[in-house]
C-alpha cells in the first residue's frame, strides 16, 4: 500500500534523506529504527506533509496515489495517520470538538454522512477505553496542560477515532513509564488488522516487546542500511548502532 | 524593614567616586553658540570647506527646531548660549608613546583605574582617550593598521579619510534627524572614527574612554564605526565625568553602518557623574546612537549599562534593511536619587528575515525615575521577521518610579512579535535566605540585583563586565528595600 | 499651551448644538455650570489629531470633516416594541430597554418591567436624586477629554441606573443604543450613570446597533460608573453598528473598597472605532476585571485605549485583550497601568494577544507600566503574529481541511474572552456574534 522509492528530502538546506527505500503491504508492522539524527522524524514528517521539509527526489506511492502531491489533509482522509512526537497543545479547542470535525471531515471524503452528536459520542466513549482515557479529557482543550503520557494516548485515541490504513508512530514510546507504554501499546494492537499497516519509529527495541513488528530496518544517515526481522532489533539492543556504522563505512 | 531603609539611607549617602578635577589647562571657545562658534570649531581643527558646509547646514537647521518634550524626564529649560561648546586640552598632544602624555591627564586614568597602560598590558585594549572633547592618544594604531584597520580621532580621519567620512557621516543619522543630532552636528569637536575591511576580523576590543572635565562645556562626540563585508569588531565606550554643581549637557552621536555579513558589537558602560542627592549637578546624557544594518545577514548589538548622568535620554537603535539581518539591545539602566532615565530603543525592520531582541532591566532607587521606551516596527515588506522583547523593571523603595513605553508596530502577518515586561522587587524572603546563610543584607541586595542583571552583563566583554557589576555595586550601595 | 487642533466644520456644528441646547437648559440647574465647563473644554481642544500622543495610531478626520445632523431630543421615535426583539443580547429574561439615537424610547421599552431594588430612568425624571447630582458629569473629567467634554455638552437626558444597596439583581439590563441612519451624518450622544449600591450585584449590558441604512453615523457614548463598597457588577458593552459607523465610547469606572467587577469589551461593527476605559481602584481590596475582544475586517479601525488606576493597596486587576486583524483593518491596543505610590501589595496583569490575518492589515501596541510603589506584581505580554504552525498542520493532519482549521483555531482564539463572560445567556449571544462575524 506504501511504496517509498529513492526519497530525498531536506530541510532549511540541509539534506536529511539520501534515497530512501521502504515497501509496506496491507497488515504488515514495519519498525524504524537507527541512532540519533539518522532521519527517522524527517521520514514521518516528510510522509505526513509537513510543509517545512522539501523533497527533492524520489517517489511515494499510497493506495496508488501520489502522496507527495496531496496537502497534509488530502493524507489524512486518504487514511494515513501521523502520531506525532511532539503533539502540540491547541488552546480553546476541545478534545471533543476537534475530533468531530476531524472525523466528519474524513468520513465526507469517503462519501460518508457525517455523524451527529449522538453517535459520535458512542464512537468516542467506545474508543476511549482502549487507552483507558478519561472522559474529561474530551472536554479539555487539545493536548493542553496534558501529561507527556496522556498526550500519547491522546494519539492513540485519535487514531481509533479515525481508522487509518496506514499508521505511522513517531516515538511514540519517548517518555513513557512502563503503565503508559503498555496501554498505549495495547491501544495499538488492538487496531492491528488485516488491512491496516504501521510504520513504527522508535530509538530502542523496549516498545517492540509490546508491538511486534514483521520487519525491522535500520536507518542510518537517510538511508535505510539493513533490514531484518524482530531479531535484528534484538541485537541492536544487544550491540548498539556502532557496528551497523561500522558496517556502512567498510562497505563505503 | 527599617533595618533595611537605615542601610539603604547610609548607602546613598556614599560619594560620587570618581568625583574630581583634573587641573589641566583648556583652551576654550568662548560662550554661546552662533556660526561663528561653529566656524571657531572648525578652524581650529583645520577643517576642509566640505565640513564647516556640513557643519553650518546642520547648524542652520538645529534653529529651526525645538527640544523634544516626550520623554518622560523633567529639567529646567537649557539656555543653550550659556553653555561652551569647545574646549580643549592645551598642550598639544601629539604623542609617540604613552610616556609622552601629560601627567595630568595620565593621573585622570589612574584615578579612574584605567590606566592606559595597564589595560594595554593587561587586557590588550586599543584605547582612544577623549578628554574633553580631543582624542588624546590612540595605541595600537600599527598593530591595527596592519590589518587595514582604521581606528583614530575623528578629526584624524577627516584629514586622512576623508571619502570614508563623505560618505559614511550623516548617513545613519542625518543632522536633520533630532534637535540633539542637529546640535552635534554643528558642534561635534571630536570622536572615534573606525573602519574594518571586508573579512577581517579586529583582533581585540577597540575601546575608548569619554570624560567631561571642564567646567560648562558640552561634550559633543561623533563616533562612527564602519564595518566591512564580512568584518568583524566589538567596540567599547567608557564615561565619566568630575562632579560638578552645575548640569553639563552631553549630546554625542554615535553611527554604525554593518555590511553584509558583518559583525558590530557597542558595549557602553555610563557612568557619568548623576548630581548629588538633592539632584544637583550631574550630566545631561542627550545622545543619539544608531546603526543600520545595511547588507544580508548583517548584525548590530548594543549592550549598554547605564548607572550615571542626572538625566539619560538615548535609544541606541537598528535599522534592519538587509535581509537575515539581525539587531539585538541589552540594557542594565541604573537611577537612584534624584536621576532620571528615559532610555531603550528602537528597532526597525525593513528587510525579510529579519530579528532583534531587547532585553532591558531597568532598577529604580531613591527618589529616581526610570523609563524603558522602545519601538519595534515591522514594515510591510518585513516577511517573517521576528522580534522578542523583554523589559523587566526593580524598584527599591516607594518614592521612586518604573517606566514602561513599549511601542509595537506590525504591518505584516507573517510577523512575529512578543513583548513581555514584568516589575518586582527584592523579596524580603530573599534576602532573609541569603542572611540566614550569613550574608549582610547590602550584600544580598547586590547579589540579587546582579542576578537579575546577569543576562546584560554575559554580553559584555570580560573586562567590562567586572567593571559594570562594581559600578552596579556603588549605584546600588545602602537602597536595600 | 499651543493647541494641535484645527475646528473643523464637526467642531463648529457640535459647539453651535451645544449653544441652542444650552439655551433650553434651566440655569439653576445644578449641571448648567457642568455643561459650560465642558462647552469651553471642548471649544479649546477640538477634535484631537495625531500628533497627540493618545490619538496617534487614530485618524479622526472623518469625523472631524463631517457636518453631522445632531439628533438631540426632538424627534418622533421610528422603533416599536417588534424592532426591540432584534437586539436582544442578554437573554430571554433579561429588561431589554431601547435607547433610540441616545434618547429613552419608553414606547419600545417594558418600564412597567423593571425589578425591585434598582430605579432606572433619566435625567429628567430622576436628575433630583442625591445620588445623581453627586455622581453624574462628575466621574468623566472633560480635562484632556475632547470627547467626554463634546458628550458632556450635548448630552440631553442621560440614562440613569440605580441599584440600591443589597439589592441582588437577577435579571440582566440590557441598554441597546440604535442609531436611526437616515439621509444626513447623524451624530447621537449616548449617556449613562450606573451607581451599584453597597453590597448589591447586578448584570448590565451596553449594545450599540444601526437601524436601517443611510449616511453613516457617529455616536459618542460616555458611561459613568460608581462600585460602591462590596458590591459586584458584571458589564458587558458590545458594538454592532454598521460598517459605517463611527462610534467614540468613553467608559469611566471607580471601585469602592472590597468591590468587584467583570467588564467585557467586544467590538464587531463600525467603521472607526475607539474605545476608552478608565478604571479607577479607590480603595482596598478591590478586584477588577477586564476583558476586550475585537475582531476586524474590511477596513474597519478599531482603537482601544485602557488605563487601569491602582490608588490603594491589596488590590487585583486583570486585563485580557485579544483582537484577530483581517483585511485591510488597523487594530490598536494602549493598555496603561498605573500603580501609585500607596499602591503597595498591587497585583496586575495584562495581556494583549493579536492575530494578523492579512498582509494589509496592520497593528499597533503599546502596553504600558507606570510603577510608583516597589511591593507589587505587575505584568504585561503582548503578541502579534500569525497562528501557531504547529497547531494548524497538527489539525490539517487529522484530515480537517486548511480553511477549517484556520476558522477552528480563530474562534478558539477568539472565544477565550467570550468564555469568560458570568452570564451564560450572554455567553451564548456574545459566542454567535462571534461565530457570524469569523465566518
Amino acid at each position: 500500500m506504501l511504496s517509498i522509492k529513492n526519497l530525498q528530502a531536506s530541510v532549511e538546506g540541509r539534506q536529511i534523506l539520501n534515497g530512501l527505500h521502504l515497501e509496506v503491504k496491507p497488515g504488515e508492522v514495519h519498525a524504524i529504527m537507527g541512532p540519533n539524527g539518522s532521519g527517522k522524524s524527517t521520514l514521518a514528517s516528510v510522509l505526513a506533509g509537513r510543509e517545512e521539509y522539501e523533497v527533492n527526489g524520489g517517489q511515494v506511492t499510497f493506495l496508488g496515489q501520489d502522496l507527495l502531491e496531496l496537502s497534509p489533509e488530502d493524507r489524512a482522509r486518504a487514511g494515513l495517520f501521523l502520531a506525532f512526537q511532539y503533539p502540540v497543545e491547541i488552546p480553546g479547542v476541545s478534545n471533543a470538538n476537534f475530533l468531530k470535525t476531524a472525523v466528519n471531515e474524513v468520513r465526507k471524503s469517503r462519501g460518508l454522512e457525517p455523524l451527529d452528536s449522538k453517535d459520535f459520542l458512542k464512537l468516542m466513549n467506545e474508543k476511549m477505553k482502549l487507552v483507558e482515557m478519561d472522559k474529561s479529557m474530551t472536554q479539555r482543550s487539545v493536548n493542553e496542560g496534558f501529561s507527556g503520557g496522556e498526550k500519547k494516548r491522546n494519539e492513540i485515541f485519535q487514531m481509533a477515532m479515525l481508522e487509518p490504513t496506514l499508521a505511522i508512530l513517531d516515538e511514540t514510546d519517548s517518555g513513557l513509564d512502563i503503565d503508559a507504554l503498555r496501554i498505549v501499546s495495547n491501544g495499538v494492537n488492538a487496531l492491528r488488522g488485516k488491512d491496516r499497516s504501521f510504520i513504527v519509529i522508535t530509538h530502542y527495541q523496549r516498545l517492540l516487546d509490546y508491538i511486534v513488528p514483521d520487519f525491522v530496518h535500520v536507518l542510518y544517515k537517510g538511508r535505510i542500511v539493513k533490514s531484518g526481522t524482530k531479531a535484528l532489533a534484538l541485537e541492536l539492543e544487544e550491540k548498539g548502532y556502532d557496528w551497523i556504522k561500522e558496517e556502512v563505512a567498510v562497505n563505503a | 524593614m527599617s533595618e533595611d531603609l537605615k542601610i539603604l539611607d547610609e548607602v546613598t549617602n556614599s560619594e560620587y567616586k570618581w568625583g574630581f578635577v583634573s587641573n589641566i589647562e583648556s583652551d576654550n571657545a568662548p560662550k554661546g553658540l552662533n556660526e561663528d562658534i561653529v566656524r571657531f570649531i572648525s578652524t581650529k581643527k583645520n577643517e576642509p570647506e566640505w565640513l564647516l558646509e556640513w557643519r553650518l547646514k546642520a547648524f542652520r537647521h538645529w534653529k529651526t527646531m525645538t527640544e523634544p518634550k516626550w520623554p518622560n524626564v523633567s529639567y529646567p529649560e537649557i539656555d543653550f548660549q550659556d553653555i561652551i561648546y569647545y574646549s580643549a586640552p592645551k598642550k598639544k598632544v601629539s604623542l609617540n608613546s604613552l610616556d609622552e602624555l601629560d601627567p595630568e591627564i595620565k593621573a585622570t586614568f589612574d584615578k579612574l583605574g584605567i590606566s592606559l597602560e595597564e589595560q594595554k598590558r593587561l587586557a590588550g585594549v586599543a584605547v582612544d582617550a577623549v578628554i574633553d572633547s580631543v582624542s588624546v592618544k590612540t595605541t595600537f594604531r600599527e598593530t591595527l593598521a596592519e590589518l587595514g584597520i582604521i581606528f583614530s580621532s575623528f578629526s584624524e580621519a577627516v584629514h586622512e579619510h576623508p571619502e570614508l567620512i563623505k560618505k559614511y557621516l550623516g548617513s545613519v543619522v542625518p543632522y536633520t534627524d533630532n534637535f540633539y543630532a542637529a546640535l552635534n552636528s554643528a558642534v561635534f569637536s571630536d570622536g572615534s572614527f573606525c573602519y574594518i575591511p571586508k573579512g577581517v576580523r579586529c583582533p581585540m576590543e577597540l575601546s575608548t574612554y569619554f570624560r567631561i572635565n571642564s567646567a560648562g562645556t558640552g561634550q559633543f562626540e561623533r563616533t562612527l564605526i564602519i564595518a566591512d563585508e564580512g568584518a568583524t569588531v566589538s567596540y567599547l565606550e567608557g564615561c565619566t565625568a568630575p562632579m560638578r554643581d552645575e548640569n553639563q549637557l552631553h549630546a554625542a552621536v554615535v553611527e554604525i553602518v554593518s555590511h553584509s555579513d558583518a559583525n558590530v558589537k557597542y558595549s557602553t558602560v555610563q557612568n557619568w557623574y548623576p548630581g548629588d542627592k538633592d539632584g544637583k549637578g550631574g550630566i545631561y546624557n542627550f545622545v543619539t546612537k544608531r546603526g543600520i544594518c545595511l547588507g544580508d545577514r548583517a548584525k548590530i548589538s548594543w549592550t549598554q549599562v547605564e548607572t550615571g548622568s542626572a538625566i539619560t535620554w538615548k535609544y541606541p537603535s537598528v535599522i534592519l534593511k538587509g535581509n537575515y539581518s539581525s539587531g539585538e539591545f541589552y540594557s542594565v539602566a541604573v537611577t537612584n536619587n534624584m536621576q532620571q532615565a528615559d532610555t531603550g530603543t528602537k528597532m526597525i525592520h525593513i528587510g525579510k528575515n529579519t530579528k532583534s531582541i531587547i532585553v532591558s532591566k531597568g532598577i529604580s532607587c531613591g527618589r529616581s525615575q526610570n523609563s524603558y521606551r522602545g519601538l519595534v516596527r515591522i514594515g510591510k515588506n518585513a516577511d517573517h521577521a521576528r522580534n522578542f522583547s523583554q523589559c523587566d523593571s526593580l524598584l527599591i523603595g516607594d518614592k521612586c518610579g518604573a517606566h514602561t513605553f513599549p511601542y509595537l508596530e506590525v504591518a505584516n502577518k507573517s510577523a512575529r512579535v512578543e513583548h513581555e515586561a514584568t516589575t518586582s522587587k527584592v523579596g524580603e524572603d530573599q534576602i532573609f535566605y541569603c542572611n540566614q546563610r550569613g550574608i549582610s543584607t547590602e550584600d544580598a541586595v547586590n547579589l540579587i540585583v546582579n542576578g537579575y542583571c546577569k543576562e546584560v552583563f554575559n554580553q559584555l566583554p570580560m573586562e567590562f563586565a567586572v567593571e559594570a557589576q562594581k559600578l552596579l555595586a556603588i549605584s546600588l550601595e545602602g537602597s536595600v528595600g | 499651551m499651543p493647541t494641535l487642533t484645527t475646528h473643523t466644520l464637526a467642531v463648529a456644528s457640535f459647539l453651535q448644538d451645544a449653544e441652542t441646547f444650552a439655551g433650553r437648559e434651566d440655569q439653576n440647574s445644578p449641571y448648567a455650570g457642568l455643561r459650560e465647563k465642558a462647552k469651553e473644554a471642548f471649544s479649546v481642544m477640538g477634535i484631537p489629531g495625531r500628533k497627540q500622543e493618545e490619538w496617534k495610531y487614530l485618524d479622526l478626520s472623518p469625523i472631524a470633516n463631517t457636518e453631522f445632523r445632531n439628533a438631540g431630543a426632538a424627534f418622533d421615535f421610528v422603533l416599536g416594541p417588534s424592532d426591540a426583539e432584534s437586539y436582544r443580547l442578554a437573554g430571554k429574561e433579561a429588561l431589554l430597554l431601547v435607547l433610540e439615537n441616545g434618547k429613552l424610547n419608553t414606547h419600545a421599552s417594558p418600564m412597567e418591567r423593571i425589578p425591585a431594588g434598582i430605579r432606572i430612568g433619566t435625567l429628567s425624571t430622576l436628575g433630583h436624586e442625591a445620588l445623581v447630582t453627586e455622581h453624574l458629569f462628575r466621574h468623566a473629567a472633560v480635562e484632556g477629554e475632547p470627547f467626554v467634554a463634546m458628550n458632556t455638552m450635548l448630552s440631553h437626558d442621560p440614562l440613569i441606573l440605580l441599584v440600591e444597596p443589597k439589592a441582588e439583581i437577577k435579571t440582566p439590563i440590557q441598554l441597546a443604543f440604535v442609531a436611526v441612519a437616515g439621509a444626513d451624518p447623524l451624530a447621537v450622544t449616548a449617556r449613562v450613570l450606573v451607581v451599584a449600591g453597597e453590597g448589591s450585584e447586578c448584570t448590565v449590558m451596553e449594545s450599540y446597533h444601526t437601524y436601517g441604512e443611510g449616511a453613516p453615523s457617529f455616536t459618542n457614548a460616555v458611561t459613568e460608573v460608581v462600585i460602591s463598597a462590596s458590591a459586584r457588577l458584571h458589564y458587558t458593552k458590545v458594538q454592532v453598528e454598521s460598517g459605517q459607523a463611527q462610534h467614540i465610547s468613553y467608559h469611566k469606572v471607580n471601585m469602592a473598597r472590597d468591590s468587584y467587577q467583570h467588564l467585557t469589551t467586544l467590538t464587531l461593527g463600525g467603521a472607526l472605532v475607539r474605545n476608552n476605559l478608565h478604571i479607577r481602584l479607590d480603595d482596598q481590596h478591590i478586584n477588577a476585571y477586564l476583558n476586550g475582544l475585537y475582531v476586524m475586517n474590511g477596513s474597519q479601525v478599531v482603537d482601544n485605549h485602557t488605563l487601569v488606576d491602582h490608588a490603594m493597596p491589596n488590590c487585583h486587576s486583570n486585563e485580557l485583550y485579544k483582537g484577530i486583524i483581517n483585511d485591510r483593518a488597523q487594530g490598536v491596543f494602549n493598555g496603561k497601568i498605573w500603580v501609585r505610590q500607596d499602591a503597595q501589595k498591587t497585583n496586575a496583569y495584562q495581556s494583549n494577544k493579536n492575530l494578523l490575518l492579512s498582509n494589509e492589515a496592520s497593528m499597533n501596541t503599546k502596553p504600558q507600566l507606570e510603577i510608583f510603589a516597589d511591593d507589587v506584581k505587575c505584568s504585561h505580554g503582548a503578541t502579534t503574529g500569525q497562528l501557531d504552525d504547529e497547531a494548524l498542520f497538527y489539525l490539517r493532519a487529522r484530515g480537517i481541511g486548511e480553511a477549517n482549521a484556520r476558522t477552528l483555531l480563530n474562534h478558539a482564539f477568539a472565544a477565550d474572552v467570550i468564555e469568560q463572560v458570568e452570564n451564560d445567556d450572554i455567553q451564548q449571544s456574545l459566542m454567535h456574534l462571534l461565530d457570524t462575524k469569523l465566518n
